[in-house]
């Protein structure tokens, strides 16, 4: 069996992976995507948890988070899509016409 | 065992609100767009009877749904301020709504259903049940945010809620993971004890993501920084909403972890001493240099959320957290109240897609509409902290709270930043009363009976809690003794 140590530092590297492109990426998809990214990382550490504790508690938080995922994911892409007809643009650096 | 049906008491509130945003979306195709007035009375009646129906969870308090949620008299207090932020919002923003020509319909039932959310938050007694209120409510608030669709700004600032909104959920969902890998639940009263150092660490890193998170939604410094631009680009009405309702909700959470889980006060108080003084200095120094009164109101904000930590941190720093948490609770209430009428305010004053909300566009209201520039300099006044009214109040409470748990330094430098702020708020009434008009006139437009109506409970509030607080301070004192 693998140690849940493994589970935990490789869902760890992929939040921290999601972190890292949330900050550096510039296309608005690709942003979102690594926040879906960090919510998969999130999943993962429930799973393994919710394993190596015996409990079930973790994998029921897992579908409410897939679910909540989906609905944001629902609303993000139809503010992105508003966004690209409005300006014709998805980098974040030339969506700035609020002030900084 | 306790008996379904008081469960459904215990969320009547929420039940209210939900049936309310459903019978609101149904009804908004049919009701022909002309007369979509009727749909902004049914929320507003909507929010009056979920406000109502907190007698119901009064009458039965206790855990509900097998400790997913909790009624006691805390989350009724927190319940107040939603519900009525919500019942203000939506009974000062339909005339907003009309000149704007904005679909009412989702707008309310959208309104009501982050309320719902928010009331959920504030009797979470369970990580999940926090996380779906908190979704709930911020998912519907990332619509409301871009919810002039033909507008960029709006848009822009719907999308920068939306990508930093759910970036600082990412925070809270992975900082509950590692809190139950540490205590094997998610009940907040129910952790085992600790088995080893593994899990203690576990603990203090959960805790620690689960508090960038709920920084993040609070818009404390250094997580602030998409506060101003989200708060300038919302339409107005929506941005009233945003800075109180979800914010108070929040709080309530952050307080509940604070009250329940005892690993916590010893952990986050030093993060909450940080992030209080960096909230008030960053938004009040800020907010000095802006030109916009929109904007401005959003650094001021920032740095109300950075008092309301200093409550926070009062109450982690000692066994009896009572007073910090009244405190909190008593901040919420006024801060609720005055920057709910200031934005309101703005959407009003504002005129027309909102093109006037420069400081300098402010020159001469008092003159054109002296009730409005009355209402405005009684809501600043509010803001800064002036005697007789409730902002005073609550600085009053939160600087005791401070200094009768020793934390000299936060007293000293809340009342600093009291000052630095009285001259940016001062700054507005002095512009409106005294300096004279821009050169091209802007058309004065008669005030709506339904926004008087919303200043006139605003400001009498204001000035009613500032003068006779002992019934609201003596019921957040109840609130916050009957949490441990």
């Amino acid at each position: 069996m693998v140690p849940i140590s493994y589970y935990l530092a490789l869902s760890a590297v992929l939040f921290g992976l999601g972190v890292v492109a949330f900050i550096f990426k510039r296309n608005i998809i690709t942003i979102f995507m690594a926040i879906e990214l960090m919510l998969n990382a999130v999943n993962l550490a429930f799973v393994a948890f919710s394993r190596a504790l015996g409990q079930l508690q973790g994998q029921v938080f897992v579908f409410f988070v897939i679910v909540v995922a989906a609905a944001e994911a629902a609303v993000g892409l139809a503010i992105i899509i508003v966004i690209a007809r409005n300006r014709g643009t998805l980098n974040v650096e030339r969506v700035d016409s609020l002030k900084h | 065992m306790s008996l379904p049906l008081q469960d459904l008491c215990r969320v009547a509130p929420e039940i209210v609100l939900c049936a309310f945003a459903m019978l609101v979306m149904l009804l908004a195709p049919i009701v022909p767009r002309a007369r979509h007035g009727i749909l902004s009375t049914i929320s507003v009646l909507g929010a009056g009877i979920a406000l109502a129906a907190t007698r119901f969870p009064a009458m039965y308090p206790g855990a509900a749904y097998s400790g997913l949620f909790r009624a006691d008299a805390f989350s009724l207090f927190v319940h107040w301020i939603v519900c009525g932020a919500a019942f203000l919002v939506i009974l000062g923003s339909t005339s907003y709504l009309q000149r704007e020509d904005l679909d009412a319909g989702e707008f309310c039932a959208l309104i009501l259903l982050a309320t719902a959310g928010m009331g959920i938050m504030a009797g979470a007694q369970e990580l999940l049940t926090a996380f779906i209120g908190l979704e709930m409510s911020s998912i519907a608030s990332y619509i409301l945010a871009s919810y002039k669709r033909d507008a960029p700004r709006s848009n822009e600032a719907g999308m920068k809620y939306f990508l930093l909104g759910s970036f600082a959920t990412a925070f809270f969902l992975y900082g509950i993971a590692l809190f139950f890998g540490a205590s094997g639940s998610t009940r907040l009263d129910m952790m085992t004890p600790l088995a080893n150092d593994s899990a203690r660490t576990l603990l203090k890193m959960g805790l620690g993501f689960i508090f960038v998170g709920l920084a993040f939604k609070v818009a404390a410094a250094p997580f602030h920084l998409w506060a101003p631009d989200v708060y300038e680009g919302a339409p107005a009405p929506v941005t009233a909403l945003l800075s109180t309702g979800p914010k108070a909700a929040t709080f309530a959470l952050a307080l509940r972890i604070l009250a329940d889980v005892g690993a916590a006060s010893p952990l986050w108080f030093w993060a909450l001493w940080v992030a209080a003084v960096l909230s008030m200095f960053a938004g009040n120094l800020a907010a000095l240099v802006q030109t916009s009164l929109k904007r401005m109101l959003a650094y001021s904000s920032v740095a109300h959320a950075g008092y309301i930590l200093v409550a926070l941190a009062t109450a982690a720093a000692t066994d009896h957290a009572e007073a910090g948490i009244a405190a909190a609770l008593f901040y919420l209430v006024g801060y609720a109240l005055v920057q709910l009428g200031a934005f309101l305010i703005v959407a009003q004053l504002g005129g027309p897609g909102e093109r006037h909300v420069e400081i300098e566009d402010f020159a001469g209201v008092a003159r054109r509409q002296p009730a409005m520039a009355a209402c405005l300099s009684l809501f600043l006044l509010s803001l800064l902290g002036l005697p007789v009214t409730v902002g005073f109040l609550g600085k009053f409470y939160v600087f005791n709270a401070a200094l009768e748990s020793n934390l000299i330094w936060l007293a000293i430098l809340l009342g600093l930043n009291s000052v630095i702020a009285a001259y940016y708020y001062l700054r507005v009434i002095v512009a409106m009363y005294m300096l004279r008009e821009p050169e091209q006139e802007i058309a004065a437009e008669p005030v709506p009976w339904t926004l008087s109506l919303v200043l006139w409970i605003a400001s009498m509030g204001t000035v009613y809690i500032g003068l006779f607080p002992a019934r609201v301070i003596g019921f957040a004192a109840k609130a916050a003794l009957n949490m441990r």
